[in-house]
């Protein structure tokens, strides 16, 4: 929590936390057929810091504005990146961004992946489609401090080859003596030789020590849940298991009402949440 | 069980008419005065004008599904029990614009709009009115952010509240603990004594620039038969509630999320909202955007949202809360529950509206009440 004095449109102050400041694209790379990669520079000059699992509000000029997790190097304070699905509207008019264009965002919101936590476990990523973008900077960040983490673990489905985020990337990873990285496709053709079928099949086979072991989870939400339940049945800890929640949001900051999950605000009280903590949420439906 | 101890100013006594002479020396200070009027056969807030006076001999009958003006044949000021619309309108408009942007051909500027904020004299807030505005104080200002729009309007803003002589038909405020007596959060209190030696209006001061203000309103010190009196009318409205909400609501509602009585509600909601729209807790807002026809310039603005509504929890693939059940439980949930692990206290102030304004009548007391006595 920030001081008083510094908060974003504090009862003392001015500014509003729902005015974004504007970023132009200084590239942009095509992911897969509808997923882009943005990298955006603040045209006011300013660092961007952030922590691994926090978004942005991006705005397109007159279009709308939606969350994004943030996907760049945690290291990197003057570009900021974000991987990008068109799905819809705002989504749709991001992905058709060209360099020089101009977006507007606000940030960075939510709480982080437990990246300070996870020091001395084996850590487990475990991603299902663009869930890997939030998690990129938390592996990124673990690459670069591989020293504190015992085993270095992403675990990737998609639903095609074709639908893989970063594949160069992952690709490169897999190559490093010093992490482990399984992938899996829901359906493929005959070019692809690598594995096929669910996640969960990969938590399975993974090898981690399970009572020194922490959990991030990014994907669709079944896949989430199949995925803590079959961690918690090698035995890693609840509490060491966290997730990532998305719900429609309009604000960010807590004053729109959207993104609420029991008596969490998703925007403020997650996207990360510790599963051990809304496990009884969970198990509602259409909470 | 009300004391008026008062750190200000002993208590006053004014002739009814010193109600209309508070405003106007609110409104010589620069106050923009915002009262009740009767307007269309109901109760309004709006800025009390020139050739206004405050409107005498008033009342209303209240119920599910229905709300009547009547008249007293008297001339109290302030037998009508809650307006339709809170204050809430005032300090959080139903639509606000954020901001504009403007693009040409290499820039794109965001220009914040503020408006320039009006000194605001809120007049004749009743008790769970007041609780309401210290609710929405702690939705925007939740410790990280506050919203400079709503700050500029509340901050500085004169609190006149009207203790009720007469309890609405739907009113509860006595079992949420939020009323009909209060001892802080106004600058001037004002309890109207009818029929009970001659009209009159008992007068505190809550703050420093409330005392000024009534030092120059014509008047008379009150005697301990005055507080006496008071004290027995507000203890008379409370009992004469006869709705009540179960004191462990929240861990009952908790605990029940799959009780059958949603499908029961379910089946009767309209999911239009209007409880939503009424409610003078209820903050939830969507944005909303415009642009010129050549798109060089758009607009931003919020405004008011109901959980009710398809829209309001879609995510790509479908809405979370799909179901008139779904969406039921969680307004009531929201109100009654979850607002503790938020906020610290119930989101809901025993006004009534949501009763009175449901068009076909669903009582959120009936219903915490039916899930009560069957709880799992
Ligand atoms: C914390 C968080 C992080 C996210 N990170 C990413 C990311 O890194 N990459 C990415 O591609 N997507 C991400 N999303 C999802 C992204 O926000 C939605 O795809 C986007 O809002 C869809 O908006 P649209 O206008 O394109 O689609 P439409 O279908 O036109 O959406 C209409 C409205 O519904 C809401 N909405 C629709 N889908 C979602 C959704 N899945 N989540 C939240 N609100 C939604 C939005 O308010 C949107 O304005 C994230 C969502 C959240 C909550
Ligand atoms: S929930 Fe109903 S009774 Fe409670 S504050 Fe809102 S409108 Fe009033
Ligand atoms: S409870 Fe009544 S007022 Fe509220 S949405 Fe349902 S039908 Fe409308
Ligand atoms: S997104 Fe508005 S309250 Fe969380």
């Amino acid at each position: 929590m920030r001081t008083a004095g510094e908060r974003p449109g504090a009862p003392g102050g001015s500014a509003d936390p729902m005015v974004p400041r504007p970023f132009r694209v200084t590239r942009r790379r095509r992911e897969t057929a509808d997923t882009f990669t943005l990298d955006l520079v603040a045209e006011d000059g300013k660092p961007f810091a952030f922590a691994p699992g926090q978004f942005n509000m991006l705005y397109v000029h007159g279009v709308g504005e939606v969350p994004i997790s943030i996907s760049g190097d945690p290291a990197d304070g003057t570009r900021l990146v974000h991987t990008i699905r068109a799905v819809g509207k705002v989504s749709a008019a991001l992905c058709a961004m060209k360099r020089g264009d101009l977006v507007a965002l606000r940030g960075p919101y939510g709480k982080p992946w437990p990246t300070v936590e996870a020091e001395g476990h084996d850590v487990v990523f475990i991603a299902g489609g663009v869930g890997l973008a939030p998690l990129r900077p938390a592996i990124v960040h673990a690459i670069a401090n591989r020293h504190r983490f015992g085993k270095v673990i992403v675990l990737y489905g998609a639903r095609s080859p074709a639908d893989m985020l970063f594949a160069e990337e992952v690709q490169r990873w897999r190559g490093l003596f010093s992490m482990e990285v399984d992938a899996t496709v829901d359906r493929a053709g005959p070019d692809w030789l690598g594995r096929v079928g669910v996640v969960t099949k990969l938590v399975e086979r993974a090898e981690f020590d399970p009572a020194h072991t922490l959990a991030m989870i990014c994907g669709p939400e079944v896949m989430m849940r199949f995925s803590v339940e079959m961690l918690t049945r090698r035995g890693v800890a609840e509490d060491r298991i966290y997730v990532s929640m998305e719900r429609n949001m309009k604000c960010a900051v807590g004053f729109c009402g959207h993104c609420q999950w029991g008596s969490a605000f998703v925007c403020r009280d997650g996207p990360v949440f510790r599963h051990d903590r809304i496990a009884h949420l969970n198990a509602i439906r259409e909470l | 069980m009300v004391c008026a101890v008062n750190k200000h100013l002993d208590a006053r006594l004014l002739d009814p008419a010193g109600a209309d002479e508070l405003v106007r020396a609110l409104q010589r200070r620069g106050f923009s005065v915002i009262a009740p009027a009767i307007e269309d056969d109901i109760v309004v807030l709006r800025e009390y004008g020139p050739a206004d006076t405050l409107p005498r001999g008033y009342s209303d009958t209240q119920d599910g599904g229905s709300y009547r003006l009547t008249r007293t044949g008297d001339d109290r000021l302030f037998a009508y029990a809650a307006a339709p619309q809170g204050f809430k309108r005032v300090l959080w408009p139903p639509r606000q614009t954020l901001y504009e942007s403007r693009r040409t051909a290499d820039r794109l500027e965001i220009l914040p709009v503020t408006e320039e904020p009006k000194k605001l004299a809120l007049f004749a807030a009743r008790a769970c009115e007041i609780d309401a505005i210290a609710i929405l104080d702690g939705v925007f200002d939740n410790g990280d952010f506050a919203d400079p729009g709503y700050w500029a309007r509340r901050r500085d803003a004169f609190v006149v509240l009207v203790e009720c002589g007469r309890s609405g038909d739907t009113c509860f405020c006595a079992s949420m603990g939020t009323g009909p007596a209060r001892e802080a959060g106004f600058d001037i209190a004002l309890t109207e004594i009818f029929g009970n030696g001659p009209h009159r209006l008992l007068a505190r001061a809550g703050s420093e620039r409330g005392a000024e203000v009534l030092a120059e309103i014509a008047g008379r010190p009150a005697t301990a038969g005055d507080a006496d009196d008071r004290n027995r009318m507000l203890a008379e409205v409370a009992a004469a509630q006869a709705r009540r909400m179960p004191a462990d609501v929240a861990a009952i509602l908790a605990a029940n999320p799959e009780h059958a009585r949603w499908n029961a509600v379910a089946e009767r909601c309209l999911t239009c909202g209007n409880c939503t729209m009424v409610c003078p807790t209820c903050f939830c807002s969507t944005t909303e955007d415009s642009s010129s026809l050549d798109m060089s310039t758009a607009t931003r603005a919020r405004r008011w949202d109901s959980c009710f509504t398809i829209d309001y929890s879609y995510i790509h693939g479908g809405a979370v809360r799909a179901s008139a059940r779904s969406r039921y439980r969680q307004w009531i949930s929201h109100k009654l529950s979850t607002w503790h692990e938020q906020f610290g206290r119930a989101g809901c102030v025993g006004c009534g509206r949501c009763i009175t304004w449901c068009p076909v009548g669903i009582d959120i007391v009936e219903e915490a009440n039916a899930i009560a006595a069957s709880s799992a």
